[in-house]
């Protein structure tokens, strides 16, 4: 287990300590985490098999849900000190999620799919603009990942293979660099070449933009390529109650 | 501007069921101010038919039932009113003009009026218009009579035709009076009044067809021709109603008052503007359920929007999902659909609207003939615009309910996409 120690030359990017969260209503569910940590540009690869609250696990990282008890902190920001729209903003300006298929708005276009985040994130849209406009930024990072911008901007994402759609939704998460990017099974849809070829340029871009990333997976022969692999249930206890 | 884009761009995906649910709305629109456009048009119309006429007198009766038959030729009259009271009435100082009318007989189902030359000078409809010939003149001789624009129309009539007119007021008449029969010397020009559908005769001629009847019925073996009746004193007996103009619109009620308690037979006299206000008092209440039957049209429609908005939030809770994890907050998400809502009800009230006055100007001049009611096409009024505008607002207020449930969703949902 490691051992968050937040005064050590680097602000841990996520620390987690006494975490306890409860879904309320008929599925009733709560998740308890003792310690969870996440140092700047470490790759860290969750394995959460299912049931063992993944979801639960990254909603109340992304901010979408706070803890009823314990300490969350964010880049050192409490996120349960933060209002509710407070915790959507401060996710937009410093997450980048890939989920693990249909990341994108399929009627939109490439270049909007993503461009997206950055309508709620004004930081983020300044850092994406540094080097030229934001159009710019987002044709390199799809150049980066392997895309021809000029080929697939303009195209509706509907006409797009998987492996391109998952492809585009990286560019997407870390257009305007981010800090953190939360992969949730981005490459279950892959088959295995493509899988490895997807984290190559995914690795690759995580660390020129210098953030850290979190991948949730059950395929746990992923593990060598990153720095460290957790299991879920081992800093985590669920419990899941039939409907009272 | 990405947001509102996509949200666009979202709808356009739904392009079949969106426009259906605007064409709906659009309807309901279309119906709700065409029910506005008629009432408001027959109200019109009516009040259109009469003016600078200051008083109606008839037989006792209720105020609605004389201007009604005596202006618009509905219904019939209880009683008549005696030649003498008339000419009492006409000898009055306060009286400018007198003009009877004698109703009775029909041609081809349209109402014969007998009446005097004057008439054709002060009947006045639609702020003071006098009635003009498109052809012909006034009758003259005994049996000349003057046709309104309908009727030529109808029966194809012209300047110089014989019409035999039938006694009663039906569409079929078995009884007529054919030895008797008349020749068109006028015909008016079009009014969009109950005189395009009346044939004008001298109120000597409706004596002179009368002269051998006894009782409804001509007389067995008692006829007479129609060149003795021309030397015959065809003084009438009596008139149905008369139309008064008065020298000083102040006698008015004082006149009124003299004649409804003239002694010598029981009279009523009306101001025809007062009896049309009755009249309005009266068909408020169908005026009224109509419109509550439109409301609830358009209500239906803007359920159906909802509905069709609720159906496909299940689709979209990925869309919203998406949204979500990029950092916009569960208002963003409520304000997209729920203006999503109101721009679907903004397209069906303006695309309503148009097709409304689509409608009114291909079908406005078949209803001015077809049912003489004249709609005049107007920009919406002030109370038109606050409908639309009230609709307007119900879609969006109505868009909050799916957008709840998207709200609602979203948190629940998190950041878990569902498909």
């Amino acid at each position: 287990m490691q051992r968050s120690l937040p005064e050590m030359q680097t602000p841990d990017v996520v620390s987690m300590s006494g975490v306890r969260f409860r879904w309320r209503g008929p599925r009733a569910f709560s998740l308890a985490i003792d310690s969870f940590a996440l140092r700047a540009k470490e790759r860290v690869l969750l394995i959460g098999p299912s049931g063992a609250g993944k979801s639960t696990f990254l909603s109340l990282l992304c901010g979408i849900v706070t803890p009823s008890e314990g300490r969350l902190e964010v880049l050192g920001t409490d996120m349960a000190k933060l209002s509710s729209s407070g915790r959507d903003r401060f996710r937009a300006e410093h997450f980048g999620i890939i989920f693990q298929m249909f990341n994108l708005l399929p009627y939109g276009s490439v270049l909007d799919n993503v461009l997206l985040p950055l309508s709620f994130a004004p930081k983020r849209r300044r850092r994406a603009s540094q080097g030229g406009t934001i159009e710019s930024e987002a044709s390199r990072l799809l150049a980066s990942l392997g895309l021809d911008p000029k080929e697939v901007e303009g195209l509706s994402t509907a006409n797009l293979s998987v492996g391109q759609q998952q492809r585009v939704a990286a560019a997407r998460a870390l257009i305007g660099a981010p800090e953190l990017i939360v992969a949730d099974e981005p490459t279950s849809a892959l088959d295995r070449n493509r899988q490895q070829a997807f984290l190559d340029l995914l690795f690759a871009d995580v660390a020129a933009a210098g953030a850290s990333l979190i991948m949730v997976s059950h395929e746990e022969e992923l593990g060598k390529r990153f720095d460290r692999v957790v299991r879920l249930d081992e800093i985590a206890t669920s419990e899941r109650r039939a409907a009272a | 501007m990405i947001v509102p884009r996509l949200a666009l761009q979202s709808l356009r995906n739904r392009a079949l069921t969106a426009s259906l649910t605007v064409l709906a709305i659009a309807f309901s629109v279309m119906l709700l101010l065409g029910v506005e456009k008629v009432r408001t048009g027959a109200r019109q119309s009516f009040a259109d038919t009469i003016s600078g006429t200051d008083l109606i007198v008839g037989a006792r009766s209720g105020a609605i039932q004389l201007l009604l038959y005596s202006v618009f030729r509905i219904g019939n009259a209880t009683n008549n009113v005696t030649w003498k009271s008339y000419s009492d009435i006409a000898k009055r100082p306060e009286v400018d003009w007198i003009v009877p009318i004698s109703l009775g007989d029909s041609h081809h189902g349209f109402r014969v009026l007998g009446t005097t030359p004057d008439y054709f000078t002060r009947y006045k409809y639609r702020h003071g218009q006098a009635l003009a010939f498109a052809d012909g003149k006034p009758f003259s001789d005994l049996f000349d009579a003057v046709i309104g624009a309908d009727v030529a129309q109808a029966l194809g009539y012209h300047v110089g035709d014989e019409i035999v007119v039938a006694h009663g007021v039906g569409s079929i008449s078995f009884v007529e009076h054919k030895d008797k029969p008349f020749r068109v010397s006028g015909i008016l020009a079009k009014t969009g009044t109950p005189v395009d559908r009346t044939v004008h005769v001298s109120l000597e001629a409706i004596e002179a067809i009368h002269v051998d009847w006894q009782n409804g019925i001509p007389m067995p073996g008692q006829s007479i021709s129609a060149d003795e009746v021309r030397t015959m004193h065809l003084e009438p007996k009596a008139v149905t109603a008369a139309l008064l103009g008065l020298k000083s619109k102040l006698a008015t009620f004082k006149l009124q008052r003299a004649i409804n308690e003239y002694a010598e037979e029981p009279l009523s006299a009306i101001i025809p503007g007062a009896a049309l206000q009755e009249l309005w008092g009266l068909v408020g209440t169908a005026e009224t359920a109509l419109s509550i039957v439109s409301a609830m049209v358009v209500a239906t429609a803007l359920l159906g929007m909802v509905t069709m908005v609720l159906t496909t939030l299940n689709e979209r809770r990925r869309e919203m999902a998406i949204l979500r994890s990029v950092g916009a907050r569960p208002a963003t998400i409520l304000g997209l659909l729920a203006t999503e809502a109101g721009m679907l009800t903004l397209a069906g009230v303006v695309l309503g609207t148009a097709l409304l006055y689509a409608a009114l100007l291909l079908l406005q001049p078949l209803i001015d003939r077809v049912y003489g009611l004249h709609l005049t096409i107007d920009p919406p009024t002030a109370r038109e615009w606050l409908t639309l505008g009230t609709i307007v607002l119900a879609g969006f207020l109505a868009g909050l309910l799916p957008a709840m449930r998207a709200y609602r969703l979203s948190l629940a949902d998190g950041m878990t996409v569902r498909t």
